[in-house]
């Protein structure tokens, strides 16, 4: 069973986007240079965008379908998604950021009691409640992630999540979120034009160029990671 | 030494007890004339206090219904895209184009118990909209609707599409983005609006007097009692009030928006 199929088309500017790929656990990225196509790909499996022609399935239940005009909403996806700048909401505390996203629980104590657990996984407890407008970028980044995962999704989506932080700030987001994700075992496509980047997170790369799959290739790293962390369910509160 | 003291210091006798002469005079004059408009104020308040109580009766809920449906046009407009959204637009701005008594007019047409309109409006309120408080409400509400209206939109469409979107992404349904998002992110702007709108329905004048009437006690408001009031000796005591009330209000709302800064 793959977490995610993709097999769309879209015409878009100066090229079409023509792309089918599969994704199994891990991460995968798609690697490539800026206007590939690799973003717009990413909103058509959010959902933000309809594709012209194609199917996407999360989990094997097909969420866009142009022939049969299946189209479910952002919403019912289940999908995570970091943007590029974490766009989060700058009137909510950074708690409150994290437990809107929270959808597997009912009553504010177990979200906000599930956001604080994502908050230390991602090591942004004392954040908790500070408004994202006097957080540096990186905190920013910490605290989409945790947003991202908060909601139980079946896919994670990351947007170029470290193109707009500083080179040092970049090399400890990589291991953190490399790590956050493994240990979640939510499957992830990442977006990045940068190769270091692309070897050090993903999984599978998957190549990009003018709107079409160039290749794809498995990438190689040692059996080693933290231990597996529990998804924390609708009871638990901190 | 202060320069006040050098000054004493420097008077001799009789120049001393004539300053001091003129000093009492002036205090005592400015003291009977304060106190005079005081006991006018408060004599007076008992003139202006029906016509502010009108006002406040009228003003609140106007600017509460103009504030709910402001909104949600102006959310309407700013979001939809739909054939006939420019003409609700130019229908919802009217009333800041065209002049209060034209508004009065076409109001007392619609919502006089003999048209069709006004008539089902009667049966559902079970009395008459014209010539009553309810009647100036309407009016106020009228007046005040288009700048609530366009100061949501224009803060609505301010607002980042990707946060409604990032929120979208969350698993926020349209209303909760709406109701989270959206609305709070604007809410500056809005809260501009509804201040200019409660103004606006603080100072109606023509379609209220067209609709409401101007009766002693039942429809006549702070801003028709005004020209009344210019044929009565208290006038001055009265511009007195207005002129207190406004830099009242002034402080008000500037302190208002100082703490929102």
């Amino acid at each position: 069973m793959s977490a995610l199929d993709v097999a769309v088309t879209r015409v878009i500017g100066d090229f079409d986007l023509d792309v089918a790929f599969s994704v199994e656990s891990g991460v995968s990225v798609l690697f490539g240079p800026s206007g590939a196509g690799k973003t717009l790909t990413l909103s058509l499996i959010a959902g933000l965008l309809r594709p012209d022609t194609g199917t996407i399935s999360i989990n094997d239940v097909v969420v866009t379908d142009c022939a049969r005009n299946v189209f479910v909403s952002t919403q019912k996806r289940r999908v995570g998604m970091v943007f590029q700048d974490g766009l989060l909401l700058p009137h909510r505390t950074v708690l409150d950021n994290v437990a809107l996203a929270v959808r597997q629980a009912r009553g504010r104590r177990t979200r906000r009691g599930i956001a604080r657990t994502w908050l230390e996984r991602v090591g942004a407890e004392t954040l908790a409640e500070r408004r994202p407008g006097s957080l540096s970028g990186g905190q920013r980044q910490r605290v989409a992630l945790a947003r991202s995962l908060a909601g139980d999704p079946a896919v994670l989506l990351l947007d170029e999540p470290l193109s707009a932080l500083d080179a040092s700030v970049r090399r400890e987001l990589r291991r953190l979120i490399r790590e956050v994700i493994v240990a979640s075992g939510v499957p992830a496509v990442l977006v990045t034009h940068d190769a270091g980047e692309a070897e050090e997170l993903g999984d599978v790369v998957i190549a990009y160029d003018r709107g079409r799959v160039t290749g794809q290739h498995l990438v190689e790293r040692p059996l080693a990671s933290g231990p597996e962390l529990e998804t924390p369910g609708e009871g638990e509160t901190l | 030494m202060t320069p006040w003291r050098r000054i004493a210091q420097s008077l001799k006798g009789r120049q001393k007890a004539g300053v001091a002469a003129v000093t009492a005079l002036v205090g005592f004059g400015l003291g009977y004339g304060v106190a005079h408009l005081m006991a006018g104020a408060i004599a007076y308040w008992g003139v202006v206090s029906n016509p502010f109580f009108i006002t406040m009766r009228v003003a609140v809920p106007a600017t509460i219904i103009a504030g709910v449906t402001g909104i949600a046009a102006g959310y309407v407009l700013a979001k939809g895209r739909f054939p006939g959204r420019d003409l609700l637009e130019t229908v919802g701005s009217l009333p800041i184009i065209l002049p209060p008594t034209v508004i009065g007019f076409y109001l007392l047409e619609v919502l006089s118990p003999g048209t069709r309109v006004g008539g089902f409006l009667t049966h559902v309120v079970g009395h008459a909209l014209v010539y009553n408080v309810d009647g100036c409400v309407v009016a106020a509400t009228v007046a005040a609707f288009p700048f609530c209206m366009r100061s949501a939109r224009t803060a609505i469409e301010g607002v980042d599409p990707l946060l409604e979107q990032s929120a979208r992404a969350i698993g926020l349904p349209n209303w909760r983005v709406a109701l989270q998002v959206t609305l709070p992110l604007a809410r500056r702007g809005i809260a501009a609006g509804l201040t200019i709108g409660c103004a606006r329905a603080l100072g109606e004048y023509g379609a209220t007097l067209m609709v409401g009437g101007d009766i002693d006690g039942r429809t006549r408001t702070m801003a028709l009692a005004i020209l009344d009031s210019f044929t009565t000796p208290e006038r001055n005591t009265m511009l007195l009030i207005l002129v207190l009330m406004a830099i009242t209000a002034m402080t008000g709302v500037g302190l208002l928006g100082r703490s929102r800064t």
